[in-house]
């Protein structure tokens, strides 16, 4: 679960990432025209209702966190996405709480913003067939960063924290390769069905 | 439903354009009065530090939450405890302090089960306190006292068009995921699955992007030029009984406090 609750970090952490989170925010949507705020919240929608599919991995079952994939899709615009997203969680669904939302946020959306640097360019450079591999690469990278940063929040905010740290990354590595599997699926699916959905989504992406 | 599991189709309808009212006290006060009041309540419960403050605020939280008429969703909280249930696993384990208990050579300590209690006291207090005052609003009743609030305005436009947007797009989800059952898909652990799974996302981000080019035009045509209003459907008015539920929660709050420092 990539969703914190309040009262387990410390205030330093919760500052710092209510801090950075506010600032990538104020960037992103000040180059999201209000031209363009149709189609991003349609995507975001379509995001949020993707990531609450339950994938079965064998006994059990999980959901995608797809920042990865939103990072390669939507670029910027990911940012304010998954904050609307976690934030609709967090006030109906009781995911996470308040003050820990600035922290939440910098998890999920700076794993999708570096999947935007990193792997966007290889989008146009790549030969179609070769799709899934940066699929997999951004889904793999978007969620071990993610919980990488999750387990980090929790080590700074305490000695005591560190086995649940570790415990808790190790859980996102299955998920990992099911995201990785999944993304590079829906990136190939798109790339077949509709290549310029790929092209047209650079308005949003810059 | 079997094509999507209960608990899909209870969050999402949770999102409604137009919910039930709900009746209760709660429900009748100022939207931005319930959002001010649990992010104050998250600041100071969070600082608290004894046993028994947590206890009162967690009571307070719960009377809140029965009153609003969200307890009927506890099974939201199922996803919370779990993240509890790790740290409550490990924090006596790995706090040094005098032994509780040792089990072979890892000793459970005092000082550890005392901080996973306080953890999981906080935790659930402010998460109830949220389902009780912010998650009974509607939620476009929520983006427009987020802009009241003085959030950014762009946000707020983004927030409600997400919102109704995810009900749409739920819809076509319902629709895909029927045709999948009638040409008899049974989710599995394997890579068939995965793969339709995978196909079934990337039709529903087809869909969406050419819904959204039609959400852009229909728009357009109403002489949408790239700023939205916001229209208050709700007229608020700022009563008595608000002012009455702002000093009373302000009062309890900090004789809790004062209570928290005397300890």
């Amino acid at each position: 679960m990539a969703h914190i609750p309040d009262g387990v970090l410390s205030a330093p952490v919760l500052i710092g990432g209510a801090v950075l989170s506010i600032g990538l925010l104020t960037i992103a949507l000040r180059r999201l025209d209000d031209e363009r705020l149709p189609a991003a919240a349609v995507l975001s929608a379509a995001f949020f209702v993707s990531s609450l599919v339950t994938i079965p991995i064998g006994p059990t079952s999980v959901h995608l966190l797809l920042n990865g994939l939103m990072g390669l899709l939507l670029g910027w615009t990911a940012i304010p996405a998954l904050f609307v997203a976690l934030l609709l969680q967090a006030a109906f669904f009781g995911y996470g709480g308040i003050l820990v939302l600035g922290v939440n946020t910098l998890n999920m959306a700076l794993p999708a913003l570096l999947c935007a640097v990193l792997f966007t360019p290889w989008l146009r450079r790549i030969a179609p067939a070769q799709c899934f591999w940066i699929g997999a690469a951004a889904g793999l990278f978007g969620v071990l960063f993610t919980g990488g940063l999750v387990a980090l929040s929790l080590s700074l905010s305490g000695e005591a924290f560190h086995t649940a740290a570790e415990v808790l990354f190790a859980s996102y590595l299955p998920l990992a390769l099911v995201e990785a599997l999944m993304t590079g699926t829906v990136l190939t699916f798109l790339q077949r069905v509709s290549p310029e959905l790929l092209n047209s989504l650079v308005v949003l992406r810059d | 439903m079997v094509a999507a599991t209960p608990q899909f189709a209870a969050f999402v309808s949770q999102l409604a354009l137009f919910l039930p009212t709900a009746s209760g006290w709660i429900c009748a006060r100022d939207p931005r009065l319930r959002i001010v009041a649990t992010g104050v309540f998250a600041l100071v419960t969070v600082n608290f530090t004894h046993l028994f403050t947590l206890l009162l605020a967690l009571l307070c939280a719960v009377i809140a939450l029965i009153n609003s008429g969200g307890w009927r969703r506890w099974r939201q909280l199922l996803a919370l405890e779990s993240v509890m249930l790790l740290l409550l696993l490990t924090l006596p384990l790995t706090t040094p302090g005098t032994a509780l208990f040792t089990i072979g050579e890892f000793s459970a300590s005092h000082a550890g089960l005392s901080l996973a209690l306080t953890l999981l006291l906080k935790a659930n207090a402010v998460v109830l306190m949220l389902l009780a005052l912010v998650g009974s609003l509607e939620p476009m009743q929520f983006g427009h006292a987020l802009a009241r609030l003085g959030v950014s305005e762009k946000l707020v436009h983004l927030l409600l068009l997400t919102i109704r947007q995810i009900h749409l797009l739920y819809q076509e989800f319902i629709r895909l995921r029927q045709a999948m059952r009638a040409r008899a898909f049974v989710p599995r652990s394997d890579r068939h699955t995965w793969h339709s799974y995978g196909w079934l996302m990337g039709m529903l981000l087809v869909r969406s992007l050419t819904r959204s080019q039609r959400l852009a035009a229909a728009m357009r045509l109403r002489g949408f030029h790239g700023r939205l209003y916001l229209i208050d459907v709700w007229i608020w008015h700022w009563q008595r009984t608000d002012t009455a539920a702002a000093l009373g929660f302000a009062l309890f709050l900090s004789s809790l406090m004062a209570m928290d420092w005397q300890l």
